[in-house]
């Protein structure tokens, strides 16, 4: 299997290198089109502004080759928010695969922004094939700001209000959290995608 | 609901874990990487390493063990020391840390907090601070991993913590130097006071001897992680055995 992951031009793109290979599969961090459009997985992580993030892609000429990938394609934290249509992180306007606009996390102020550390998922989609062998019970490592809508999503969290932590729209599906960093729980929600 | 962080500190000297008494006194603990496994492996949320020799000697985290580090471990960890520019801190999240803590260099030049948030985002970047308990209140630390080289900057740890925020730092983790190593309990009254102007995550670290000082830290200050380094390194406290405990005790932690 060949999985690409897109290089969007953030920090810490080799954390999801590492996780694949720790899977037993080797990825190619990448930003070229063909090696992209050709992978049988593709991942679009992203730490960093959405602003930024949406100038590099675009640069790199990569807008239209992620909204036209067939294959299964997994975003991971900004990449999750760059699939909806617009990030108020910005002011910017995204891949719009999934309809809606990510905003800044409304917390109550004896709650922390960024919402950073280990939280649960209530996955509303119980059958979606991210979730094979999870039961709820597990965590997962968020760090974010920013957050998208629950309308879309397959599995939700709770930092003040309910946000997206897992979307999907036919062959794009999304984490807002950080599965490569998420211990054994992410390791598995990988593996799912991997075998999806 | 999120869950508390118990973070075990790697002091890192020369490539190898160390730990002293109040910042002095240096004694071996281990290979970087074998003791980032084993605190993974017992459930660790997160690891800070701090190169404690870097700042004092004005040069730079060395990269290669943060790269072996993040090809082996699987849950954030966090690495301060010499981060002094962009350059550098770009160096060390590209070797695989999730962020990056300044402490020394922060106080030398404030501005280099608002540069890092702006080009890597404020989740990364972390502002360290060691706190002193002086008669006229709190007071901030320069250079502390060289006592001989310790700097007062003059300034209170209050208007730092909010100034830090301000320059978009996303967490800040506060070393209480009065209780550091010496396992009687944190400094609740300094952190639930540092609490009360922090919007965002707040790190206790100093002081950790028993899971009741975990607990009161948690229930007391209200900090969102504890930060401990002799207690884990030593065996004392088991971190399985410390979360089944706080559990028990009405604190919500990964399990």
């Amino acid at each position: 299997m060949t999985v690409a992951v897109i290089n969007s031009g953030g920090a810490n793109l080799g954390s999801v290198v590492h996780a694949l290979r720790r899977s037993g599969v080797e990825a190619t961090l990448t930003a070229d089109a063909g090696v992209i459009r050709s992978a049988d997985r593709v991942i679009l992580p992203g730490v960093g502004s959405a602003g930024a993030a949406m100038r590099a892609l675009d640069q790199a000429g990569l807008v239209e080759v992620i909204t036209r990938l067939e294959q299964p394609v997994l975003g991971i934290c900004l990449g999750l928010q760059l699939l909806f249509e617009h990030s108020a992180e910005g002011d910017v306007a995204c891949l719009g695969i999934l309809p809606g606009a990510v905003e800044r996390l409304a917390v109550p102020p004896e709650l922390r922004l960024p919402h950073m550390g280990w939280n649960q998922l209530d996955w509303t989609d119980p059958d979606d094939p991210l979730s094979s062998g999870m039961d709820g019970s597990e965590w997962f490592y968020f760090v974010h700001s920013f957050a998208a809508p629950v309308d879309q999503a397959v599995a939700v969290s709770d930092h003040g209000q309910g946000f997206a932590a897992i979307v999907r729209r036919r062959n794009f599906a999304a984490c807002q959290f950080h599965p490569e960093k998420s211990g054994s729980a992410g390791a598995r929600l990988l593996a799912n995608f991997l075998e999806s | 609901m999120v869950a508390v962080r118990l973070i075990p500190c790697l002091d890192v000297r020369d490539g190898r874990v160390v730990k002293g008494v109040r910042f002095r006194d240096h004694r071996e603990m281990g290979d970087i990487v074998e003791l980032a496994q084993s605190y993974r492996d017992q459930g660790a949320d997160e690891l800070v390493f701090y190169d404690i020799t870097a700042s004092p000697q004005r040069r730079s985290v060395d990269v290669a063990w943060v790269e072996r580090v993040a090809e082996t471990i699987d849950i954030p960890f966090c690495v301060a020391g010499g981060i002094r520019d962009v350059a550098t801190a770009r160096t060390v999240l590209h070797a695989g840390a999730d962020k990056i803590s300044v402490n020394s260099p922060a106080l030398e030049r404030p501005a280099l907090i608002a540069e890092l948030a702006d080009a890597f985002g404020s989740q990364c970047v972390v502002a360290g601070i060691d706190s002193i308990r002086e008669k006229s209140g709190f007071r901030v630390r320069q250079y502390t991993g060289d006592p001989d080289n310790m700097v007062d900057p003059r300034r209170d740890t209050l208007s730092w913590v909010e100034e830090v925020q301000r320059l978009g730092a996303g967490e800040i983790v506060l070393n209480c130097m009065d209780s550091d190593g010496v396992r009687e309990g944190y400094d609740i009254d300094q952190l639930a006071t540092m609490r009360k102007h922090c919007r965002v995550p707040l790190i206790a670290s100093g002081g950790a001897g028993t899971p009741e000082h975990f607990l009161k830290v948690f229930e007391q200050a209200d900090v969102d992680g504890a930060l401990a380094a002799t207690v884990f390194h030593s065996g004392q406290i088991r971190i399985p055995d410390l979360k089944t405990w706080l559990a028990r005790h009405h604190i919500i932690v990964r399990s």
